[in-house]
């Protein structure tokens, strides 16, 4: 089973995240769970939200408190939020920042290996024209997990947003460029 | 002297606070009366003063007039005769003989 | 991809809200009036989206709190029309007196809770106090574990209720369940209503040609009478939860019984436990049976009717047990669950039949994790009780900073 931490900023759509990735990791037939750590929910405040993934059936409904995969929407939760807390040994990071691997490897005091870069607002600038992270995200994380379809998340992920953008098929177009983006650009120098 | 009453058991009760409607009908509180309304059809003057009172529906009316008094559910209150107006006075109370 | 058990069914990811509502949108009931409140708001907001955009005929009631949802209700079902609600915590406290009234009149309706904490302090989060207070209110009470069994009990819910002329609530957990998108297996539209059936009540208030008078006074010489209807209903209720279950079973493929049995062919230690948690013993059951621990697992499903006499049975081939409450009764002397295990373990001790050792444990208050260490620290009491040790303070508060 793959467990998955999102840090993000109330607003930036760490829930959606996690929820879309759940669905598109479903199409794959994987078993899924997504679910949001409710709190203080405003604008700006640090939010966390959560995914298991599995090829059998999860009955796990305990907090997820050693993450195998890190994704950090805003990079300047590093300095206020312990990222990196219960990271498993050999756990990734995946970061939104224009800082290479090393430098962010530094900043979170953990191994090069474990950390991967994207620079997913920029991303979300060039193909959304708005600072949503949490889409190119998506691709980075397919990346860095290696055994889901990149494919299979693509049509998943327009087939939702087909539901909730009818009007806007710029907007769709756009979240699908953005994750395979970066899903091409994550590294992990 | 009057038998007891039959009481339903649970198997017998229909479900759920269930009554039938209308069964006040049957229901003859006529018995509880110690003093009865007498009506004096020559003195009303059919202002239907008795039959809005009336807390039983007691005031037996045919075609729009008062026709006299239904002994099987009055009660026996006298609110009919006080209500009655005082000139006409049509209905008066009496002991009941028995 | 994921197979499913119905072969019309269909695999989707979503939360135990939206399946809830869901169910009630397949079911189609004639009216809803509800109220929302966290964690349940979403069911409510998601059916009056249903209902707004045509995709179901019902009459939806905003009203405005949940004691005036429960009377609009309990006047909608007794006119006979099949009627539904959702709430949760703080609302369910609201509409307490009218629950009974719902039951006394013994009016099939059907509700959704989610549970939550109740005040104070105020806390949104999960557990099973709002409902477990409910517990003697005279409704059928169905608890879930996952989306999938909130969906699914939905389903028979009404069929339930409507055969047994009782009120009828499926829980699931807040948050945990109620906001957590899940694997679930959504059953066709046509299917789930062809299950449902017609609510045809035997009378109703709208019948002009039969009028009867609902909810008249009861004193000394009747009230219990009608009480003791109830109290019969709730007796009887248990082949009708297994008929309906066994149909369900029969129709799309998925077993429910008054309880889940899991790991306890052979075994000598074991938890009863009710909810979400449940999911996240059957971990710690199947790591202990793979270092070989007798180790099993029993998950309440229907806690009203209490089916004492079945569990009994079979908590009398064990050894220990833990009863784990996410709800305290503030008796200083055990929670809801422990007391009716114990009582209906004395059932057992009357009849000379063996009696486990039974300890309680209190956790997850206001929705506070429990994890797979906590199920490990449990079972580790377990065993040495098991093997003798003393059993130490019969009810416990784990995972709490004393």
């Amino acid at each position: 089973m793959i467990e998955i931490r999102w840090h993000g900023r109330g607003g930036q759509g760490a829930k959606t995240a996690a929820l879309l990735f759940a669905e598109a990791a479903l199409a794959t037939g994987k078993y899924i769970q997504a679910f949001p750590e409710y709190g203080p929910e405003r604008m700006g405040a640090p939010v966390q939200s959560f995914n298991r993934i599995s090829d059998v059936p999860i009955t796990l409904h305990c907090g997820l408190h050693e993450p195998s995969f890190v994704v950090i929407l805003d990079p300047t939760l590093m300095d206020s939020v312990p990222v990196t807390a219960g990271l498993k040994k050999d756990g990734k990071v995946i970061v939104n920042t224009s800082f290479s691997a090393a430098t962010i490897a530094t900043r979170l005091g953990i191994n090069a290996s474990q950390v991967f870069v994207v620079n997913a607002s920029q991303i979300a600038q060039d193909t959304i024209g708005m600072d949503i992270p949490n889409t190119p995200m998506l691709g980075a994380l397919v990346k860095v997990i290696g055994t889901l379809d990149l494919n299979g998340v693509l049509e998943d992920t327009k087939h939702k947003l087909e539901q909730k953008f009818r009007h806007k098929p710029q907007v769709i177009e756009g979240n699908l460029e953005s994750i395979k983006r970066a899903f091409n650009e994550v590294k992990n120098v | 002297m009057k038998a007891e009453e039959h009481k339903l058991t649970a198997k017998e009760l229909p479900v759920g606070d269930i009554l039938e409607a209308g069964t006040a009908v049957a229901f003859k509180t006529g018995a509880w009366r110690s003093i009865r309304p007498v009506w004096n059809a020559q003195k009303c003057i059919q202002c239907m003063i008795c039959w809005i009172s009336c807390p039983d529906t007691s005031i037996i009316v045919k075609d729009g007039k008062v026709t006299g008094i239904n002994y099987d559910h009055c009660k026996g209150c006298g609110i009919c005769a006080v209500e009655c107006p005082k000139k006409v006075c049509a209905i008066t109370m009496e002991a009941e003989k028995k | 991809m994921i197979k499913t058990t119905y072969a019309k069914g269909k695999v989707v990811a979503k939360t135990g809200n939206e399946v809830m509502a869901e169910a009630m949108r397949q079911i189609a009931p004639d009216v809803v009036a509800a109220y929302p409140i966290t964690p349940a708001t979403e069911i409510v907001q998601i059916f009056s989206q249903f209902v707004a955009d045509g995709l179901v005929p019902t009459e939806f009631v905003a009203v405005e709190s949940e004691h005036s949802a429960m009377s609009a209700c309990i006047g909608a079902c007794a006119a006979g029309a099949r009627t539904m609600t959702g709430t949760s915590s703080q609302g369910l406290a609201l509409m307490w007196e009218m629950l009974y009234i719902a039951a006394g009149l013994r009016l099939p309706l059907v509700m959704a809770v989610i549970n939550r904490a109740l005040s104070a302090p105020i806390n949104i989060h999960g557990d099973q106090s709002d409902t477990m207070g409910a517990r003697d209110a005279g409704w059928i009470q169905i608890y879930s574990e996952n989306s999938q069994e909130a969906y699914d009990n939905m389903v028979q819910s009404t069929r339930i209720a409507e055969k047994l002329q009782l009120p009828t609530m499926i829980t699931t957990d807040g948050f945990i369940i109620s906001h957590c998108m899940e694997v679930v297996e959504i059953l066709p539209d046509e299917d789930v209503k062809k299950f449902a059936g017609e609510f045809k009540p035997e009378r109703y208030l709208l019948d002009i040609k039969r009028p009867y008078t609902l909810g008249a006074i009861d004193l000394q010489d009747y009230y219990f009478e009608h009480r003791f209807q109830l109290a019969d209903a709730m007796n009887n209720a248990i082949p009708v939860i297994l008929e309906v279950a066994q149909d369900f079973y029969k129709t799309f493929g998925r077993k429910y019984d008054l309880y889940e049995k899991y790991c306890m062919d052979d075994a000598e230690v074991a938890l009863v436990i009710i909810g979400s948690a449940a999911g996240t013993a059957k971990v710690v059951v199947d790591d202990l049976r793979s270092k070989g621990v007798k180790a099993g697992l029993i998950k309440i499903r229907v806690f009203r009717p209490f089916p004492a006499k079945q569990l009994a049975a079979d908590l009398a081939k064990l050894k220990v047990v833990a009863v784990m409450d996410r709800a305290d009764s503030c008796s200083g002397a055990g929670a809801p669950l422990y007391t009716d295990v114990t009582a209906a373990l004395y059932s057992n001790a009357n009849a000379g039949l063996p009696l486990p050792k039974v300890v309680d444990y209190v956790y997850g208050l206001g929705g506070r994790d429990i994890d797979l260490d906590h199920f490990h620290e449990v079972f580790a009491r377990l065993e040495k009780i098991k093997a003798g040790g003393p059993i130490g303070p019969v009810v416990e508060y784990i995972n709490v900073r004393k």
